[in-house]
Formats: C-alpha cells, sequence, structure tokens
C-alpha cells in the first residue's frame, strides 16, 4: 500500500493542495479509504490525520468503509425523482435489506445515491460498476437484482 | 505541429486546415456525449469503425465523434453531413445498413428518420426538426461539428480567432469594457454582470489573481455545463485566456465535478494540445501575456459550486463558504484577486469577443442579453439540451421545442433555478424566461436546469425532495441553514405522513423567511424558495395533505391507497411482482388488492396494461 500512495502523491509533486484529488485516486486503486492509507497520506503530505478525515468525511464522493463488489449508484436527480425513483429506492431497500448508502455484510452490494448523472433522458438510471441501466421501473429493477444474484451466487460456487 | 507565434499564424494554420478539407465529402457524426454514450454508443462507433475499413470506404467516408447534439431523448444520434440527414434512436447494430443503404445507395432509412408528432410526417433533414430549427443555438453550434478530441476541428471552425483579436488588437481595458457592452450576466445562477466582475479584478491591488471556470455543475438536471466541456473544450479554454488577458492572470483553474469523466478527459487533452501549440504558456501568440490553467476536481460536494466553498476546495480543504463582506475580486483563491465563472459565461466570451459587443446587444431581453441553454427534463417528450434567446417563453421552450407533456398527460408545473429556484405553475406559461422573470415569479434562472412536472407530481413531495437534497448538501457551518432546513424538512416529512397541523404552513413561511435572511451563503438563502414557491401557487395541494389527510397526485404513500377497478381483466400480470402478495383473484376474474398487506410499492400500478389498478 505504501508504494501506491507514494506514487499518488508523486504525480501531484507533494502539493498539499492537492489532498483531494488525492484521496480520489487512493480511493480509486483501494475501493475505499482505509485508515492505514490515511496515515499514509498524512505522513507523506505532513498533514494532520484530523484534516485528512474532516477533508474525507466533509466530500460525499469519500467512504471510509469497504464497499461491495457491485456498486449500485442511482441517480436521485430530480428528473429521476420525478420520474419515480423513490419507489426504486423502497425496493432496492427492500430487497437487499440495506439502507441507502449501506453495503451488505457480505461484501456483495454496496447501495448509493448520487445526486445527478446529467442523462436525464434515460431517467431513472442506475449504474451497476460503471453500466447504465436507463429508464428503470420495479419490475426493471427487479430482473436486475436478481441477475446480480445469480452472479454473485456462482461466484460463491467458483471460491468453493 | 510548430508553436503560433502570432494571429497571421493562426489565420494561415487555419487555411492550411480548411484546404485540405473537402467540405462535400461525406461524414458521418456520431454524438458522443455523456448521455448517448449512456444509451451503448460506443458500441455503434466501433461498429461504424470496423465497417468503414471492411467496405474500404476511408478515403470517401469520414467517421465524425462529437460531443453532446443536445436531443437526448432521441439517442443514439446519427448526423450525415453535408446534408445533415437525421437519424435518431440508432440500433447499436445498425451501421451496415446505413452504410449499406444511405451511404451506398443514397437511400433514405424511415424507420430511423423522426416522426413530427404533430401530424405523423416523417422528417429527413435535422434543419426540419421543430426541436432544433425553433432553437437559437449559438454556444452549441459547433458540438455537432466538431470532434472535441480533434484540435484541428476546432481551428478549422475559427476557433482562437477571438483570442488572436484580443491580443492582436485590443487592449486589456476594452475587452473589458466590450463585456459591460454586451451586458453578459453570469450563467451560474446569481446573472451577476461579467464584464463588472473582470474590471474589479483587474483594479484590484496584487501581482497573483485568479480566473477559475466553474464547472462544478451541482444542480440536478442541469448539465449543459458538461456538454459545452464534454463537447467543445476548446471553447472554455479560449473564453478563459481572452478573461486571463483582460484581467491581467497568469494561472487559471477549471473546478469541475468528478462524476464528469469524459469532460474531464476531454478537457485535459485540450489544455494539453493548447500548451504544445503555444496557446497556453509563455508569451501566447508572440505578446508578453502569459497564462496556464489547471484541472481540479471536485469531490461531490453541492455547496462547492458557491465561490468561497469552490475556492476553500482547490486550496484542499473542506468547501466550507465564508461571508461575503470581502468580494472574491479583491480576495478570493488563496486571498488573492480572483474573478470566477462558469462554463456557459465562458463559452460567451469568444463570441462577444469575435462578433462585437452590439451583435450580441440584439439577442434577447432589456436586462438579459444573449441565448441561455437549458436542460429540459422531467415529464417531457423531447429530454433534452434547449439552447434560445432570452425572452422566450416558457411555453414555446416546453410546447413547440420540447414537443409537450408525454402520455397525454396534464402540465403542472416546471422548476427552474434548481434547488434554490422555485415551481411555476400553468398560468405563468406565457412568462418570457430571463433573469428577472423567473425572479418575479419566485423561482430564478439558476444554471438553467428545467424540470417538467405533471398532474402525477406532488408538489409538497417536491418540496421535501429539494430540502433533503439541500439538508445533506448543507456544510453546517452556520446554524439557520443547518438546523433551518433539517426542521423544514421535519415539517414536511410530517405533512406527507398525514400528521400536518393547521398552522404547519405559516411556520414553514416565516422559518424560510428567517432561514433566507440569516444564512451565510446562497445555499442557505435560497434553501426555502421551493418551499415558498409550492405554498405560493400550490396552497390548496398542501392544505389537503393537512385537512384531508389526501395526496391528491398520488404521490404520498402514507395518503394513497391503491384499489383495483372493474377495468381488471384478470390478466394475473399484477399477481407476481407484488412483494407482499397482497393481490388475489383467479384467472379473468377481477383481483383484489388486501390493503393491510399493501406497503404502496407501486408495482402492480406500473405493470397493469388495462389501467385498473387507481391510486387515491
Amino acid at each position: 500500500m505504501e508504494n501506491t500512495i507514494k506514487s499518488i502523491i508523486d504525480k501531484y509533486e507533494g502539493d498539499k493542495g492537492f489532498l483531494v484529488p488525492v484521496l480520489q485516486d487512493v480511493q480509486k486503486e483501494l475501493n475505499y479509504l482505509p485508515r492505514e492509507a490515511l496515515d499514509l497520506v498524512s505522513s507523506f503530505l505532513e498533514i494532520p490525520l484530523s484534516y485528512i478525515f474532516e477533508v474525507a468525511t466533509f466530500y460525499k464522493a469519500f467512504s471510509l468503509k469497504p464497499r461491495g463488489r457491485f456498486q449500485m449508484q442511482l441517480c436521485k436527480g430530480t428528473a429521476c425523482h420525478v420520474r419515480g425513483v423513490p419507489l426504486i429506492i423502497d425496493q432496492v431497500e427492500r430487497e437487499l435489506n440495506i439502507k441507502e448508502g449501506e453495503t451488505t455484510e457480505d461484501l456483495e452490494y454496496t447501495f448509493e445515491t448520487v445526486n445527478c448523472l446529467g442523462a436525464c433522458a434515460l431517467g431513472p438510471i442506475l449504474v451497476v460498476n460503471g453500466e447504465y441501466h436507463g429508464q428503470m421501473n420495479i419490475a426493471k429493477t427487479s430482473r436486475l437484482l436478481k441477475k446480480l444474484a445469480k452472479e454473485s451466487e456462482k461466484s460463491e460456487e467458483g471460491k468453493s | 505541429m510548430d508553436k503560433i507565434t502570432s494571429q497571421d499564424q493562426l489565420k494561415v494554420l487555419q487555411e492550411s486546415i480548411v484546404a485540405k478539407r473537402d467540405p462535400d465529402k461525406t461524414c458521418i457524426t456520431i454524438c458522443a456525449g455523456t448521455g448517448c454514450l449512456a444509451y451503448g454508443t460506443q458500441k455503434l462507433i466501433d461498429s461504424f469503425r470496423e465497417e468503414i475499413v471492411k467496405r474500404d470506404l476511408q478515403d470517401t467516408v469520414e467517421l465524425r465523434t462529437s460531443g453532446c447534439h443536445g436531443f437526448c431523448e432521441r439517442g443514439p444520434i446519427v448526423v450525415i453531413f453535408p446534408k445533415k440527414i437525421f437519424y435518431q434512436r440508432v440500433g447499436l447494430d445498425d451501421a451496415p445498413e446505413i452504410l449499406e443503404k444511405t451511404i451506398g445507395n443514397g437511400e433514405i432509412i424511415e424507420r430511423l428518420l423522426y416522426e413530427n408528432p404533430i401530424n405523423g410526417e416523417k422528417l429527413t433533414f435535422e434543419d426540419d426538426v421543430p426541436f432544433y430549427n425553433k432553437q437559437m443555438r449559438l454556444l452549441l453550434a459547433q458540438n455537432p461539428e466538431i470532434d472535441p478530441k480533434s484540435f484541428d476541428d476546432f481551428i478549422a471552425n475559427g476557433g482562437y480567432q477571438a483570442l488572436a483579436k484580443a491580443i492582436g488588437t485590443m487592449t486589456p481595458e476594452s475587452v473589458i469594457q466590450e463585456i459591460i457592452d454586451a451586458d453578459l450576466r453570469g450563467r451560474g445562477g446569481g446573472g451577476f454582470p461579467a464584464g463588472w466582475k473582470w474590471d474589479a479584478t483587474r483594479k484590484a491591488e496584487g501581482d497573483v489573481k485568479y480566473v477559475i471556470c466553474n464547472a462544478d455543475e451541482g444542480d440536478p438536471g442541469a448539465y449543459m455545463d458538461r456538454s459545452l466541456l464534454e463537447g467543445n473544450p476548446h471553447s472554455i479554454l479560449e473564453g478563459m485566456l481572452i478573461g486571463a488577458f483582460a484581467i491581467g492572470c497568469s494561472e487559471g483553474y477549471i473546478y469541475v465535478r468528478n462524476e464528469y469523466p469524459l469532460a474531464v478527459e476531454n478537457t485535459e487533452l485540450a489544455i494539453a494540445k493548447a500548451r504544445e501549440i503555444g496557446l497556453l504558456g509563455n508569451n501566447i501568440m508572440g505578446s508578453d501575456f502569459s497564462f496556464d490553467i489547471k484541472i481540479v476536481r471536485g469531490g461531490g460536494a453541492f455547496v462547492c459550486g458557491e465561490s468561497s466553498a469552490l475556492f476553500a476546495s482547490i486550496e484542499g480543504r473542506s468547501g466550507e463558504p465564508r461571508a461575503k463582506y470581502v468580494h472574491a475580486t479583491d480576495r478570493g483563491l488563496y486571498d488573492k484577486p480572483t474573478t470566477l465563472n462558469n462554463v456557459e459565461t465562458w463559452a460567451n466570451v469568444p463570441l462577444i469577443i469575435g462578433r462585437g459587443s452590439a451583435w450580441y446587444q440584439s439577442i434577447g431581453t432589456e436586462g438579459s442579453k444573449g441565448t441561455k441553454i437549458f436542460a429540459l427534463v422531467g415529464k417531457i417528450n423531447n429530454t433534452g439540451l434547449v439552447e434560445v434567446p432570452m425572452g422566450t417563453t416558457l411555453k414555446e421552450i416546453i410546447y413547440d421545442i420540447g414537443g409537450g407533456i408525454p402520455d397525454g398527460r396534464k402540465f403542472k408545473a416546471v422548476q427552474t433555478g434548481g434547488p434554490s429556484g422555485g415551481c411555476i405553475p400553468a398560468e405563468h406559461l406565457d412568462t418570457p424566461v430571463d433573469f428577472d422573470e423567473l425572479t418575479k415569479l419566485g423561482s430564478m434562472m439558476g444554471s438553467g436546469g428545467m424540470i417538467v412536472m405533471d398532474d402525477r407530481n406532488c408538489m409538497v413531495d417536491v418540496a421535501r425532495y429539494f430540502l433533503s437534497f439541500l439538508e445533506e448538501e448543507s456544510c453546517g457551518k452556520c446554524t439557520p441553514c443547518r438546523e433551518g432546513v433539517h426542521q423544514m424538512r421535519l415539517i414536511l416529512d410530517r405533512i406527507c405522513a398525514g400528521e400536518g397541523k393547521e398552522d404547519d404552513i405559516d411556520t414553514l413561511e416565516w422559518m424560510g423567511q428567517a432561514i433566507a435572511d440569516g444564512s451565510l451563503c446562497a445555499l442557505g438563502g435560497s434553501a426555502p424558495s421551493p418551499v415558498l414557491s409550492t405554498i405560493r401557487y400550490f396552497r390548496d395541494e398542501y392544505l389537503a395533505h393537512i385537512r384531508d389527510k389526501k395526496c391528491p397526485a398520488g404521490v404520498c404513500k402514507a395518503l394513497i391507497t391503491y384499489t383495483i377497478n372493474a377495468d381488471c381483466t384478470g390478466c394475473r400480470l399484477c399477481v407476481k411482482p407484488c412483494p407482499t402478495q397482497a393481490i388475489t383473484g383467479e384467472k379473468k376474474q377481477l383481483h383484489v388488492i388486501d390493503q393491510d398487506k399493501c406497503i404502496q410499492c407501486g408495482a402492480c400500478y406500473e405493470v397493469c396494461k388495462d389501467n385498473a389498478v387507481t391510486v387515491a
């Protein structure tokens, strides 16, 4: 981990002003911001940990907890909202048994909402690991969740 | 390529690029904006590429992946130049057929044409499509005509000529005067005259000054800045260069949302190219003007669109705003004089310098000049980006360009100005849209989001939606915003849950006023607007929730009941999706919903083909 973080910080020439981009890149590499990573950023950039913690908790893009294998982001922009997103939020929460912003215990699913993806013609939009699923409704969400569950099972079998 | 060191050299470069191009050559342009890419357009692009090689058409047919064309509803979009044959909702495997029929035999593929919903007529050319021909596209004009990754495309279309004009023939003062004369007002929301800001920054004391492009487009439902930046990044650089020249800055920043990866990628490429060619760096075009630009990606905080929070974020701190008694033009980024304008404002600058303030003044209304791009979204037939002269009426935008409301439903309201704006009802549809008129209606221009709502949208729910959004995005620094917005949201929660009290509306009104007066920045200052504007125009709907315990639009779960009426054909389609097994009934018999089990999830309503499920 030390080398990963060092190379990210080198990219920004150790400039303290680039703390936010540094953390973005660290999260991209490690999937979330583990405590050890923040310690390393703190010592390399010579910024107090408390300060880094302030920044990392201020911005919505950062996660201090591990995130799931299927990262689901549901657009909660106004256009999506008026096209029925609240019902889909309820549905996903019900079916995965987690709340918005949480990750399932088995680290399979993370369910987040985002403010606006700016692809409003496709709303409601659900993005799973970067892949867009447009014009979602309850039935389509149901099918998608079943498909993901199958993939999840398959990989479990593969492991055992 | 050699560096450009004079105005003449730029002219020579442009001429040499244009001379190599045949304007009559067939060019297949595919929209590769974020919206169309979300449809899976990359597959279509790859397929066109392969097929062109396979058919040995490389010499006769050009393929261009362009920025956003704006008609997102109809993506993927393919336009064939020079005639501008307009194909919409193109299938991802339609490339062979288009090459075979249209390119090979000059045959038009009917299925891919846009059908005018008014008379059913199929329209072959883009210029005939009402969505386009009723707009005035100045800022978005180049998007379909250039590949954002191609410097040559931009230069061929007259790129950087306005910068050359400014550096070569104008003084910084006369550039600022031109922007003041044009009455260019900031497109980010506030509508503050850009020229005044430039002038104040120029006159402020200090060796180091900054220009910043605010691309932290946070208003949900607005994406014009992204489309400009990802579709035509050099035009933004050119605007910033002209601004920096006029103000006397050597450093600039573009602060862009991290959620816009394509905009970041295209802008990074554009900056690298501009540096290579000498349009960024030292002694630009042989003058003593030097300037460079850095990109900073945001961290997903709405408040960072506010200028002082944005400065904090660039400096690597949490994005908390500060009080505004010191202007950014005196002490902004790193406490140096700073001019911050949003993407669309910068995009206007080369047009004004290139064509003159008198021309610009001729477009728009008394107090608002030029065009404005709106993101027309929500319950609207033609979702997309619409650029019209200031003063165009809401009706023209929503009906003539937007094609009205889908599924034969009734228009209820249009929300403008993002979370800080308000909802405008049907009786004001004839209002000409400009900064001042929207403010008079209790809403605002904002960055140009226009969310259309129909009779199935509940205004109390919409107000609550915006408050929850702002509650989450409040930075927490000042009490009126942090606590006040939270308390207002709790009241709205109660109203939506059927526990509203008679005096709640009064409480919301005085509380809203107090939050507006007492908050530190514009986020809190305008946070109550969605509530106040919906109370102003839709008081009856609030009263229906509070007194009658009804949600007339059928949205608020605690106040609605799903029932199945006599139109039910007993098709059983609704039985399986019901998560609580609340629906019973034999095949071909009327079905019934067990109200004790129903959780109002809406699954049956969605699947019913006979409109037999009703909400009340």
